[in-house]
């Protein structure tokens, strides 16, 4: 990369995005460049790094609404919440220690650009269910606006939720508006340990199904459960976990009704508070696969499926996996050289379509196979208009979801 | 009619009408098509009923292969389109056009797939909405936003609104309820987006549909997400001598970390008209009426409901009382259900506005609102989803007195002005439909509209689907693609670059 370009305002942004239009110079565009080594690689000889674009510009707790300009950490963002007892209730991933690199290091642009969700995906939403209002620079270089500061918003079509987890694609956002949540008063884990895959998804799906308001559910396989033991937490042999949140007499009533509706076998178990929460973190960002060199791969399929997924590519090759999301979220590790891109892709739609993206990969592979989930005809061709009308010239972030 | 302005009528589409419908019936055989004048009065309007057009033809298609040849058929003879779910909408979004094919969606009424381990359903987008919690109610699940019209308004009409209803402040708008949908584009292209898995794999056009009017597509199937029941639901019906009051206890009741299932307020007009009509036993002389419902375990609920009754003390209620019934609860609720009609017998005629403001703003918003209605010489009642600063003001007129749609109409445009001043929006879930096309500038620059223009113009570049809607100055296609570029030497000298 041969130069950076570091605009203070949105104004400065429209002046990058309206130059690199004219003279047809892509632009990657940048917050603190921590996921960078998410996606497609992109070929630019500019870079546009936001991060000197930073601040927040409203917070107002009794509204639970917060906004920001797109390069504000989100450490700064999540620390403003914690001192009032709110947070983001999506719990966006960290994918410091999976990427390699320190954590709490992305912004909230970043963080709407990829979509983030943790595992509390289930019961409340990602990114996308809780932006609320975004002003942005398209590749045309022009300011617009769209949605607002409120929850309840119909005017105009929701720009703000279809360009979260567009990469940076269409249009450079330079503030955004978000719903913010009180803090669960306490939380604790029923743990269940020595599930088979089959019986930990009928445990997760029974508690799911229940009234019992679990907000995350997640099963480790042995393997993966002794690499989190190793970082500290109370595991031992398989672990299926399901998550409680909220005022302490009601997590102990839906703990004791849990108890009552899973006669699973196993031996259950319950982590409190800050050991509950230090699990979950670690779930949330793949700590499992953290400093390996295999080949990660972050699959969504029908929370049911998720089971049956990993039986199948596990018959077909070497690689490691566990599920968040009830099943719905698979994390898999692939060892080799070959990231089985063909193969992870047959048995996604083998257990009944969904998508699989390729989130760990040295950069030559992430160029040679399709990190996103390739689209049937019509659907790309739409998408491919949508870019087009953002962006017609292609300068923002060309390839990074797809050549 | 009034000020609202559609299109005009294509004189040249208008004379090959005879040839339109001929090809349609034979593309939807049997009783599909419907070009009787008679017959096509059923829906000439939708629940803006000030406004009324006959279409060209009426269109019933039963099959995706149909509603896919229909649509192939309108765009390659450029004749326009305008979907109908079940024709509930309160912004005129359904309000056929003279010159246009009015497409209903109400023969795709089946639940297609239950699928209570992955939590969701596949419905076609002609199931109402409650018919969706009717189907699933027997395995404990229901479907979460509840617009008050949900006996009769269809999901695809929900989409098409991104509807919301009482229980949206704790489970999310219809966008957020939604996995995945089928679609035909104006192309007859049939496109799927997502699924029983979550998230996008591309862009999420899922989010974009949503909300988007019926000017992007025809939706064919929906998936949503269904939830397990509550273990139990208690109301509190709470009366305040003031709605300054009352706004503030529901800010204290948020500040305190509680997100209550539902949270409505009514103001003393709407308070008395609902209880003439259902004797839901509100306090009539209270000034403000806070209708609060906490649902999950019944620890939790019970704990919530004395910490929002020492709330509703401080804040000076001059009334309490907790549902001890389900019984007891649905009349709570039946007043405020019943409130639009119930508004309907104390006038011959109402306009409902559908602004949505930050909460705070709550007490200063209404002092202006009355305001204005005396400038204006009009009565106004009050229903707002307090949870979330929604307000549903209802313009008392009479529209066999000369003017007085005109000064219904002009009340409503200010009030939602003064949304817009005190950083609200235009529109919370009714949409933008005809009703405040024309105010959309009060928002947004001309580059915000034409950006969201744009994005019309990537589904359907001959602006066939569901024209007059939504944006007030129609911009063709190639213009809105045109780029000014201003070739220049290095710019930004003021850039700080590494
Ligand atoms: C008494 C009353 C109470 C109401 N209460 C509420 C409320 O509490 N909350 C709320 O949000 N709304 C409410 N509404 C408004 C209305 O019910 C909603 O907007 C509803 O979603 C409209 O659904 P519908 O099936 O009637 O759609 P229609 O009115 O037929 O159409 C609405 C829009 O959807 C489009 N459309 C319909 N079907 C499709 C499809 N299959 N594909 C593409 N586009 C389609 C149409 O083109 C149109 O633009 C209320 C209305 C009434 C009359």
């Amino acid at each position: 990369m041969s130069d950076t370009l570091s605009p203070r305002s949105a104004d400065e942004v429209r002046e990058a995005v309206q130059w690199a239009a004219a003279e047809e110079q892509p632009l990657e565009v940048l917050g603190t460049g921590s996921k960078r080594a998410l996606g497609r690689p992109v070929q630019a000889a500019h870079a546009l790094d936001l991060s000197a674009l930073s601040g927040i510009m409203l917070y107002e707790p009794a509204e639970l609404v917060i906004s920001a300009l797109a390069g504000t950490p989100l450490a700064e963002i999540e620390a403003a919440l914690d001192a009032h007892n709110q947070e983001l209730a999506f719990d966006p991933i960290d994918y410091g220690a999976l990427l390699g690199h320190a954590p709490g290091a992305g912004t909230v642009g970043g963080m709407i650009g990829a979509n983030l969700a943790g595992s509390k995906r289930l019961k409340f939403g990602a990114a996308r269910d809780h932006i609320l209002g975004m002003e942005a620079v398209s590749g045309r270089g022009e300011i617009f606006k769209s949605g607002g500061r409120v929850v309840k918003n119909v005017t105009g079509y929701d720009l703000p939720r279809t360009l979260t987890g567009s990469w940076g694609t269409l249009a450079v956002a330079t503030r955004i508006t978000l719903k913010v949540q009180p803090r669960a008063e306490m939380e604790a884990t029923f743990v269940i340990s020595g599930l088979n895959p089959r019986e930990a998804t009928q445990a997760m799906t029974a508690a799911m199904g229940s009234s019992a308001e679990v907000s995350a559910a997640a099963h480790l396989p042995p393997e993966i459960a002794a690499v989190l033991s190793a970082h500290g937490h109370a595991l031992s042999g398989a672990a299926t976990l399901l998550r409680l949140e909220g005022f302490a007499s009601s997590v102990d009533y839906r703990f004791a009704a849990l108890k009552a509706l899973l006669q699973v076998g196993g031996t259950v178990s319950r982590l409190e508070a800050e050991a509950s929460r230090a699990l979950w973190r670690d779930v949330r960002d793949c700590r499992a696969f953290a400093g390996t060199d295999e080949h990660v791969w972050r699959i969504s399929v029908a929370p049911t499926a998720g089971a049956d997924f990993i039986a199948r590519v596990q018959a077909a090759f070497a690689c490691q996996a566990y599920c968040d999301w009830s099943g719905g979220l698979v994390w898999l590790a692939v060892s080799g050289e070959d990231p089985q891109a063909d193969a992870v892709r047959a048995a996604v739609a083998d257990v009944g379509g969904g998508h699989a993206m390729l989130v760990r990969a040295p950069a030559p592979l992430r160029t040679a196979v399709a990190v996103f989930q390739p689209q049937p005809e019509a659907l790309a061709a739409l998408s491919a208009r949508i870019k087009a009308q953002f962006d017609p010239h292609g300068v923002l972030n060309p390839g990074r979801m797809g050549s | 009619m009034s000020g609202i302005v559609m299109p005009r009528p294509d004189d040249e589409v208008l004379a090959r009408r005879g040839e339109i419908v001929a090809a349609l019936k034979r593309l939807v055989p049997g009783e599909g098509v419907i070009d009787a004048a008679v017959e096509m009065r059923a829906y000439e309007s939708d629940a803006l009923t000030a406004y009324r057009q006959l279409p060209l033809v009426v269109v019933l298609p039963e099959t995706v292969e149909q509603v896919s040849a229909v649509l192939r058929y309108c765009h390659e003879n450029s004749v326009k389109v305008v979907p109908r779910g079940a024709g509930t909408s309160l912004s005129g979004g359904a309000l056929p056009v003279g010159d246009g094919v009015l497409l209903s969606m109400m023969k795709f009424n089946q639940v297609l797939d239950i699928d209570p381990a992955n939590r969701a359903a596949v419905v076609q987008p002609g199931v109402t909405n409650l018919g969706i919690t009717r189907a699933v109610e027997h395995l404990g699940f229901y479907y979460a936003p509840d617009p008050s019209s949900q006996i009769a308004c269809s999901i695809g009409g929900n989409i098409a609104e991104n509807s919301g209803g009482v229980h949206c402040l704790k489970y999310g708008l219809t966008t957020n309820n939604v996995l995945g949908l089928e679609m035909v584009l104006v192309t007859g292209e049939v496109i799927r987006l997502g699924g029983k898995h979550l998230d996008a794999e591309g862009y999420d056009i899922l989010a974009l549909m949503t909300g988007s009017e019926g000017l992007l597509g025809v939706v064919t199937e929906v998936t949503v997400r269904i939830l397990q029941k509550p273990e139990t639901a208690r109301a509190a019906l709470i009366g305040f001598p003031t709605s300054e009051d009352g706004g503030q206890c529901v800010a204290d009741i948020i500040g305190a970390g509680i997100i209550p299932g539902g949270m409505e307020m009514m103001d003393e007009l709407a308070i008395n008209a609902a209880e003439d009509f259902v004797n839901a036993g509100y306090p009539r002389d209270a000034g403000a009426l806070l209708i609060v419902e906490l649902d999950g375990p019944e620890a939790e609920v019970d704990y919530l409901l004395g910490e929002i009754e020492a709330i509703a003390r401080r804040n000076k209620a001059s009334s309490l009382r907790v549902s001890t019934s389900e019984e007891e609860r649905n009349t709570f609720w039946a007043g405020r259900k019943a409130a639009f009609p119930a508004v309907g017998r104390i006038s011959p005629d109402y306009l409902c506005m559908d602004g949505t403001i930050p909460r705070k703003a709550l007490p200063e918003v209404l002092t202006r609102m009355r305001a204005l209605g005396e400038t204006h010489g009009l009565r106004c009642a009050n229903v707002f989803h307090a949870g979330d600063g929604n307000l549903h003001p209802l313009i008392l007129y009479d529209a066999n007195q000369p003017g007085q749609l005109e000064a219904a109409e002009a009340f409503g445009a200010d009030i939602l002005k003064l949304c817009v001043e005190f950083d609200g929006v235009l529109t919370g879930e009714h949409g933008v439909g005809i009703e405040k096309r024309d105010l959309m500038p009060e928002m947004f620059t001309e580059d915000d509209l034409k950006q969201q223009q744009r994005v019309k113009c990537a589904f359907d570049p001959k602006q066939l689907l569901n024209p007059g809607k939504v944006f007030p100055v129609l911009h063709r296609c190639a213009e809105l693609g045109r780029m000014h570029v201003h070739k220049g030497q290095l710019p930004f000298p003021d850039i700080p670059r590494f």
